[in-house]
């Protein structure tokens, strides 16, 4: 196809042309970027949080207060209680759980006499906390329980700066392992809280945190050693008995005393659901934008296309008249619409690195990697050939005897 | 003349009908999804306190100790001594200081389940200083601190929910087992974002939290502390017990000050520097200054409170509306052109180019109107989506009547815009030439 006659068509047509570019250009800056936007959320979307996240539930009652002496026998109790609900296999009473939103979290050193900690990580307390979110040792083993120390010791030994009563050991993850110690056998090293030591006993493939500020720090969490009472329950069953779990479990917590508040009774696709639902909301809102603008560029076409063959209408007479085949006026339309597309999306990819860069240093994201352009690309010449498919096949059926009159 | 461009104008739309739809469509498309945007950018990102704000500061220090590098800004809340100190220093026209709590609430009625409610633990200056309304009775007086008396404000919701909306004012409700009487009952207040108690923005991912209502329940911050009711805090360093937090060292109270003229805000920026300073002389802080005084405004913006998503969000529909404009101005222009003929017989006839542009242009204008009360649809359905959403701010997302006025203006304006360049176009097509060749 000769491309020559199509141009100087359109040199006749500057400004309906230059529309048409203009606005191909500005949808395909838009989709790549909302294209790339959907990916990103998705991926986070997708974050692995290294728990039996189908088998777990959770329960948190208000802090009932009271003294250290009242709490954990309760604590303890309540553990028991919940254990002899049948089909439960691990009950934890923690902190904080992945994705929880509410986190604990802390500086941490490899050297006593760093000036700043080398990374910040999320605390898990909790006796069998790994046991009931069924993480997946790496290295090493889990805590023992005769290893834990209750929280109330552990503050009142840091105020004191007895150091005797404090726990020894931590179990890490992988990701932090990798940060602190790259390519190196963590077992065995220190990591240290202010002045305070632990040794690592135990390195974890996978943990996500409670709340996530950066997703390059998603996975630095660690396990402590701290028996906690704050009416925080996690409880591990098979995933067909969690509703009847946590139903039995709430009832078991309400008989036990029925003052207690529960705050949340929920499982823990519940709580990575709600985690995520603001990114979820988003993906949906920025797939729609990517269709409508579509749809609306395609309109637009339609609209143009049709109004350029209705022009033309005595042009096409003549040369189908002249021997150019119903074809050749097919494929005119086509290339026509074709070159036009590739212009807009020539300036649509200068557009889409400039939105980019606007979005990095305004809003934290990341550079777009190079990929979403031919994306966009791609979507913007299939709408361009669907959408100009319909008035150039009308092009095509006008017949050679509209040459012969007068117009 | 005007009339008679409107027939016309009505005519031509009615021949293309698809074309008429197909540009009404794009323009209310892309007016609803801005309108939408915009108004909830609006409504995040207005003055809480019109008026009232450039009158409001926020005091900053920095009294964490023990550390080995001074943080770049002053901590977002104060530790509870150097807030009360500055408050009891009296040196602005009002002070306030404002506490988060979770606290317990046990209904009387036996029917209603105990519950767990944000609370507000502040002093008397808050109400008139923040210029709360009151349905019933009124705040507690700067007495009542002092005695540490066991008194409560609760809003409008809660009154509805516990005392079926009477006045309420001298009863009292149970707050993490102390019974508080009732001295007032808020009238509708919904702040946007709730102002007084914003710490955290500008590190954080998701800031919608911050447009949350008001608390349920305000009381005395020292019975809040004789409750040992449970604060929020923001940083704690050194042995903290939670449950004393007057002495703890945790960052967990704000504080607030009226200062209505300039002498007054140098006068109130050199006693916090002197209190900074006299702290350190007295071996509390130990390290240099790091102070820090915003208005109302500035904290805002310094947080960054409206959220990145909505943000975001605006500026997809302004691109969206962009395109569909670029849409609509190559749709006009070919349907324009396209009736070259009959322009230049009206030409031929007499028409002034004035009279061909007027007439091309009443008819963009007129896609615009109908595009517009379209895009007022779509932004009132685009509103009602934002209110089922899952987030603090939903139930401000309502219609503004300023906003109202403002997307048929917008509408308007951007088909007349789009309009311009093919009526322009249109005018210039000379008379005889068309007669000629037709």
């Amino acid at each position: 196809m000769d491309i020559l006659p199509i141009l100087s068509t359109l040199r006749r047509h500057k400004i309906t042309a230059t529309l048409l570019i203009l606005q191909v250009a500005l949808t395909c800056a838009i989709v790549c970027n909302a294209v790339f936007l959907i990916a990103q959320r998705m991926e986070r979307m997708h974050m692995t949080s290294g728990v039996a996240e189908q088998e777990l539930v959770r329960v948190r009652l208000a802090s009932i207060g009271g003294t250290s002496e009242e709490k954990y026998p309760r604590d303890s109790e309540d553990v028991a209680l919940l254990r002899q609900i049948p089909g439960v296999t691990e009950v934890a009473s923690v902190n904080e759980v992945p994705f929880g939103n509410e986190s604990n979290n802390t500086g941490i050193k490899t050297d006593p006499n760093q000036k700043k900690s080398a990374l910040n990580a999320t605390t898990y307390y909790g006796t069998h906390i790994a046991e009931t979110l069924g993480v997946q040792l790496a290295a090493g083993r889990n805590l023992r329980s005769d290893e834990y120390v209750d929280l109330n010791v552990v503050t009142s030994a840091l105020s004191k700066g007895d150091d005797k009563a404090l726990p020894k050991s931590i179990v890490i993850t992988q990701a932090v392992a990798d940060r602190l110690w790259p390519g190196q056998n963590p077992l065995g090293k220190p990591i240290y809280f202010d002045k305070t030591p632990l040794y690592v006993v135990g390195v974890l493939k996978d943990l996500v945190r409670p709340a996530i500020w950066n997703d390059a720090y998603a996975k630095y969490s660690l396990i402590m050693p701290v028996r906690v009472a704050d009416g925080q329950y996690l409880i591990r069953t098979v995933p067909e008995d969690r509703d009847r779990v946590l139903k039995a479990a709430v009832e078991k917590l309400k008989a036990a005393d029925p003052n207690r508040v529960i705050l949340k009774k929920d499982t823990m696709e519940d709580i990575r659901a709600r985690f995520f639902q603001d990114d979820r909301a988003m993906t949906g809102l920025l797939v729609g934008v990517c269709v409508a603008l579509l749809v609306v560029t395609a309109l637009g076409i339609v609209g143009l296309g049709s109004f350029w063959v209705a022009q033309r209408r005595r042009q096409i007479g003549v040369r189908r008249a002249l021997g150019a085949t119903r074809a050749d006026i097919l494929r005119y339309f086509q290339t026509e619409n074709f070159l036009l597309a590739t212009m807009g999306i020539g300036l649509g990819m200068v557009l889409a690195y400039g939105i980019n860069l606007f979005l990095m240093v305004h809003y934290e994201l990341p550079r777009m990697p190079g990929f979403y352009l031919p994306i966009g690309a791609l979507a913007l010449w299939t709408v361009g050939q669907v959408a100009v498919l319909g008035p150039a096949m009308r092009a095509s059926e006008v017949p050679p005897v509209v040459a012969t009159r007068a117009a | 003349m005007f009339g008679y461009y409107l027939e016309l104008a009505l005519r031509s739309l009615k021949r293309n009908r698809v074309l008429t739809v197909l540009m009404v469509v794009a323009i209310s498309v892309g007016i609803g999804a801005s309108m939408t945007t915009m108004t909830v950018m609006y409504l995040l990102s207005g003055d809480p306190l019109p008026g009232r704000s450039s009158h409001l500061y926020y005091p900053q220090l920095d009294a964490e100790t023990g550390k080995s590098m001074v943080r770049s800004h002053p901590a977002d809340l104060l530790d509870y001594i150097s807030a009360r100190d500055l408050w009891s220093g009296h040196k602005a026209t009002r002070q306030t200081m404002v506490a988060g709590a979770i606290v317990k609430l046990q209904p009387e009625q036996s029917s209603k389940r105990p519950m767990m409610i944000e609370a507000l633990a502040t002093t008397s200056d808050f109400f008139p200083m923040f210029d709360v309304p009151f349905k019933y009775g009124a705040g507690w007086r700067p007495e009542d601190e002092e005695a540490r008396a066991r008194v409560a404000v609760i809003d409008a919701d809660l009154n509805r929910h516990l005392f079926g909306g009477a006045n309420s004012v001298g009863q009292t409700i149970r707050i993490d087992g102390n019974d508080l009487r009732i001295v007032g009952v808020l009238d509708k207040w919904r702040p946007s974002p709730r102002f007084y108690s914003i710490a955290g923005g500008h590190a954080a991912a998701d800031t919608s939290d911050f447009y949350k209502p008001p608390q349920g329940v305000m009381m005395p911050l020292p019975t809040a502390l004789d409750a040992q009711s449970q604060f929020d805090w923001f940083n704690c360093w050194g042995d903290v017990d939670l449950k004393h937090m007057d002495a703890a060292k945790c960052e967990w109270v704000g504080l607030w000050v009226q200062l209505d003229s300039p002498a007054q805000r140098t006068a109130y920026r050199e006693y916090l520097a002197h209190y900074d300073a006299e702290q350190r002389a007295l071996g509390r802080f130990d390290h240099a200054p790091n102070i820090r005084m915003m208005s109302l405004m500035e904290w805002l913006d310094f947080s960054r409170v409206v959220p990145q998503d909505v943000q975001l969000q605006t500026w997809l529909a302004f691109g969206f509306l962009a395109i569909c404009i670029c849409n609509t101005v190559g749709l006009l222009l070919v349907k324009f052109l396209g009736r070259s003929g009959e322009i230049g017989i009206r030409r031929a006839m007499g028409a002034s180019r004035r009279d061909i542009f007027m007439q091309c242009l009443v008819e963009a204008g007129t896609v615009g109107a109908v595009g517009g009360l379209g895009g007022l649809l779509l932004s009132w359905v685009g509103l009602w989506l934002v209110r089922q959403q899952k987030v603090a701010y939903a139930d401000l997302a309502t219609l503004d009547p300023g906003m109202l006025v403002l997307t048929l203006m917008l509408a308007i304006g951007a088909s007349m815009a789009a309009g311009l360049l093919p009526a322009i176009r249109a005018s210039r097509v000379p008379p005889a030439l068309q007669i000629k060749v037709t």
